[in-house]
């Protein structure tokens, strides 16, 4: 018989789509129960428009030579002690916040895919979120197999998820993630597929890692680079989703704009801690955390929604104010960070004058006007040896989990602080969008972890925060954290330049 | 119209792909950055097979772009013989 | 790399992660190690899912078998995803190596009728029992407890995935791409009486709730009888009706059979000899299904018309893999 040349839509489609079938001894929502209660109507899973078509034969081959690339790189690294041609020891704690606060947040997306991947009642839509919950399985791997050669040979790196499970700042990441997981399964898809995948992550891992090849991080890059070789096909699921949910029914609108709006929010505080590692922590810089923000949030993000406006969508709520976070937010970010020095995982520094200068030129309406007298103060008292760490445990966003130090966009010296009560109890929060965000569920916001709440009520040990963070964070005091001068991350960086 | 946009790796294979493309959309802009090339078009954006089958001169699956590729903004339509981005407006 | 350093004096100051020398001692770590243990995150959960209130997160819960230390179910394979990729890669290649010289050698001309119908009778439908497996798998990773077995999970249910295609690919190999074979055998799946005991099993397994219950069902039961009824005895029955050459194309599926083996066994293994309570746990299960399942492919198999001792066979090698772990 002469076969006929299938093209790849209909060969994918016999392979793959005609595979699940009408149930006649089961309930069907017994097999596939969460699919129902977030209001989402979907009345024709076939309509479902595969965003890849990829079959597994097809996808073992890729993915091995992706592996086969990337794994050369991390050998020849660990051969030749690649970590010695970093631009500076300053650099590596940009990705120590990487493997601690981002690499997790991989691990929870193969789990949250593979709950979709699993619950949802077509079979394209299923077969394309299990392809994601196993890339992003390798995303996690290939990290903790870059990092493992940094852990080596520097501090802050050796305990990364028993930190991420405990640290104050690592609940930002944590409690982010474990919100999606928590919602029901399309909502996990507009929060992670479409606003995360599709317009936030590709600062994390487009700017930033053209950073860390420019700060001669081979290793970084590569894993960095390769893993976005898979994101183009998540970014294409997001926007598959939106528009199938969309098109579905009318009444799904509203619905998923209220995720959106809030998603775009809940992403864009998570990013402040990117926009700091961009900013302060690559010596070698590509672009600003501003101008990375334009390009990808809101030139490619506007595009998006442009786009979606046929569907009655709208830019998230607060992009008015997202807008104008981008002048600000790395600056009172690292702020943050330099002056809890003493309390993170990880090393921090005053710019140098070169680099304040950088800042001035590519914030030119903010930086020397606020942020510049700021790291004058810091340096005097530092040459005074009075290096400024606060030890105040500091009020957390019950949103976000960021402690209360943005500002007021407006009045860039006034912090900004809103409070709520729910049941007779008052809480606190840094914006708007996040309280909007605990208000429309306050019955799970309230259940949030919070590490300030924590410490007090006794749940991390102590009582002193030293011990705290010795025994319950498993930090090396006077090793991971402190500032980098004097650190021996530092004198050993020197020692080994020295010989070099 | 939106900018719809495509970044490769900057690594041999992206050389030819960057010139398939190049040839293919003369409106093109390509931006090199550390490591990354960036391309953007307004409004449109296609790869062929056959352009880049005759710069590599060898089969070229179209999947096989997905080694390379870093980002991409726009509706994305694949088939065998081509990928193409776009925004409607 | 320009820079030159006499090694020596570039000393790590440890061999591997803290919670790897825990574990095993400051000692270099295998890739396996570092890309697995303690992966998943263990405590200090946020919220409650909205679709499971009373469990956590990640919750040991979801099943009544009990560990001290779910990373004792480590994989033999040592599978973490890059390993995977790259040895389904190497298996993928000769299948596809059989697919194109079937193909090209035109090799479903030299079929038999009787051959013929019976593969779309009977093999080509064998894409939703896999397709249930793949999806039984995807469950455990998705509810199980720690990265060692959840994991190795996700390896099946893709693995599934694919073998599902492959059979979907000799069903377009015997219609030459119009897919009427798959439309006969989705019928033959759909309405044979033969097929629906099999087809309630399958649609029965997804409503199990205990994740590790599913993988006893789906990934000893149901694929060890599968194996041994349809890999090798109807492929016995095809070498001796003129189809031998059917077994180019379903070689992937014995490899990875012998592949996945090694890993279900090494589960099964470690968590009956765990306890008295988790080895009395898992016989009930055992013992529950491997009737039913018994009892749902008897009509398909008096249908294949292969050798009648062909199910009591199929239940010795069951019996004697399930007697290997414990069972």
């Amino acid at each position: 018989m002469a076969a006929k040349k299938l093209n790849l839509k209909d060969k994918y489609k016999l392979l793959t789509r005609d595979l699940d079938w009408d149930f006649s001894y089961e309930d069907r929502k017994q097999a596939f129960p969460y699919e129902d209660f977030e209001g989402i109507k979907i009345h024709d899973w076939s309509k479902w428009e595969d965003p890849f078509r990829l079959t597994m034969d097809a996808y073992w081959k890729y993915q091995a030579e992706k592996e086969k690339k990337l794994y050369a790189i991390f050998d020849a690294s660990q051969q030749h002690n690649g970590h010695l041609n970093v631009s500076d020891a300053r650099y590596i704690n940009a990705i120590k916040l990487f493997l601690t606060g981002i690499s997790p947040l991989e691990y929870q997306a193969y789990q949250g895919f593979a709950h979709v991947g699993r619950q949802f009642g077509g079979v394209g839509a299923r077969v394309a979120c299990q392809m994601q919950s196993i890339d992003e399985l390798r995303h996690v791997q290939t990290q903790v197999h870059a990092m493992s050669q940094y852990n080596k040979f520097f501090d802050g790196f050796h305990d990364w998820t028993h930190m991420h499970d405990r640290v104050w700042y690592l609940s930002v990441p944590k409690s982010f993630f474990d919100d999606a997981r928590t919602g029901g399964p399309f909502e996990f898809l507009v929060a992670i597929s479409f606003s995360f995948e599709y317009v936030l992550t590709n600062l994390v891992f487009v700017p930033f890692m053209s950073g860390a090849a420019h700060n001669g991080d081979m290793a970084t890059v590569t894993f960095g680079f390769s893993a976005q070789s898979d994101e183009a096909r998540h970014m294409t699921l997001g926007l598959e989703v939106i528009k199938f949910l969309l098109e579905q029914d009318e009444a799904n609108v509203p619905i998923v704009q209220k995720w959106i709006d809030k998603w775009f929010w809940r992403g864009t505080r998570l990013l402040s801690i990117v926009g700091m590692m961009m900013d302060y922590m690559l010596p070698n810089k590509v672009m600003s955390w501003k101008e990375g923000w334009e390009v990808y949030f809101e030139e490619a993000g506007g595009a998006l929604f442009k786009d979606l406006a046929r569907y009655g969508i709208r830019m998230p709520k607060y992009a008015g104010v997202i807008e104008k976070e981008k002048e600000h937010v790395s600056h009172q970010a690292w702020w943050t960070f330099y002056t809890y020095g003493h309390a993170a995982g990880f090393h921090t520094w005053i710019p140098t004058d070169e680099e304040l200068d950088w800042l001035g030129e590519k914030y030119p309406d903010t930086f020397d006007k606020y942020y510049r007298p700021r790291w004058e103060l810091a340096k005097k008292l530092e040459a005074e040896g009075k290096r400024i760490y606060h030890n105040a445990l500091p009020q957390l966003c019950n949103t976000c989990q960021i402690p209360l130090l943005f500002t007021d966009m407006d009045n860039p010296t006034e912090v900004s602080h809103c409070v709520t009560e729910y049941q007779g109890d008052k809480y606190h929060f840094c914006s708007d969008g996040c309280k909007d965000i605990f208000e429309d569920e306050p019955e799970k916001y309230v259940q949030a972890w919070l590490p300030a709440h924590q410490i007090f009520q006794g749940n991390c040990g102590g009582p002193d925060i030293p011990d705290i963070l010795k025994d319950y964070y498993h930090f090396n005091l006077g090793a991971d954290n402190l500032d980098i001068k004097g650190s021996p991350d530092e004198q050993r960086w020197k020692e080994w330049k020295k010989q070099g | 119209m939106s900018k719809v946009y495509l970044i490769l790796q900057d690594n041999d294979d992206s050389r030819y792909l960057v010139e398939a493309i190049e040839a293919d959309n003369p409106e093109v802009t390509t931006i090199h950055q550390p490591a990354l090339i960036r391309l953007e078009a307004e409004g449109r954006l296609v790869i062929n097979r056959e352009t880049v089958e005759d710069k590599l001169g060898r089969d070229w699956d179209v999947q096989e772009l997905h080694l390379n590729l870093i980002s991409l903004g726009g509706n994305v339509d694949e088939d065998e013989d081509r990928l193409e981005l776009s925004w409607a407006v | 790399m320009t820079i030159e350093i006499k090694t020596a004096t570039i000393e790590p100051i440890r061999s591997t992660f803290a919670n790897l020398q825990r574990r095993f001692g400051d000692k270099p770590a295998s890739r396996y190690q570092e890309a697995t243990y303690d992966v998943q995150a263990e405590t200090n959960f946020h919220y409650r899912p909205l679709w499971q209130p009373d469990r956590l997160l990640n919750d040991k819960r979801r099943t009544a078998v009990v560990m001290e230390d779910w990373y004792s179910l480590k994989d033999p394979r040592q599978f973490y995803y890059g390993s995977y990729v790259q040895q389904r890669a190497r298996m993928q290649e000769q299948a596809e190596n059989n697919y194109a010289f079937f193909e090209k050698r035109d090799l479903a001309r030299h079929l038999s009728d009787d051959a013929r119908n019976s593969l779309i009778r009977h093999l080509v439908p064998l894409r939703h029992v896999e397709h249930t497996a793949n999806l039984n798998n995807v469950y455990g990773s998705a509810y199980g407890y720690g990265t060692a077995v959840t994991q190795a999970m996700l390896f099946d249910g893709m693995d599934r995935l694919g073998i599902a295609q492959y059979l979907s690919r000799i069903g377009l190999i015997l219609d030459g791409n119009t897919g009427e074979s798959l439309s006969a055998a989705k019928q033959s799946w759909m309405q044979d009486s033969c097929w629906q005991g099999m087809r309630a099993m399958c649609e029965k397994s997804l409503t199990v709730e205990d994740w590790f219950e599913t993988f006893v069902l789906q990934d000893l039961v149901i694929d060890t009888l599968m194996q041994e009824l349809f890999y090798v005895r109807f492929d016995q029955w095809l070498s001796e009706h003129g189809g031998q050459d059917v077994g180019m194309l379903t070689e992937f599926m014995r490899d990875w059979y012998k592949d996945t083996s090694r890993w279900v066994d090494a589960v099964l293994k470690e968590a009956v000899s765990e306890s008295a309570a988790n080895q009395q746990l898992i016989q009930g299960w055992f013992g529950n299904w491997r009737g039913r399942v018994v009892e749902a492919l008897a009509p398909v198999v008096a249908d294949m018309n292969i050798d009648d001792a062909a199910l009591d066979i199929a239940l010795q090698t069951l019996d004697k893999r399930a007697a290997k772990v414990g069972l």
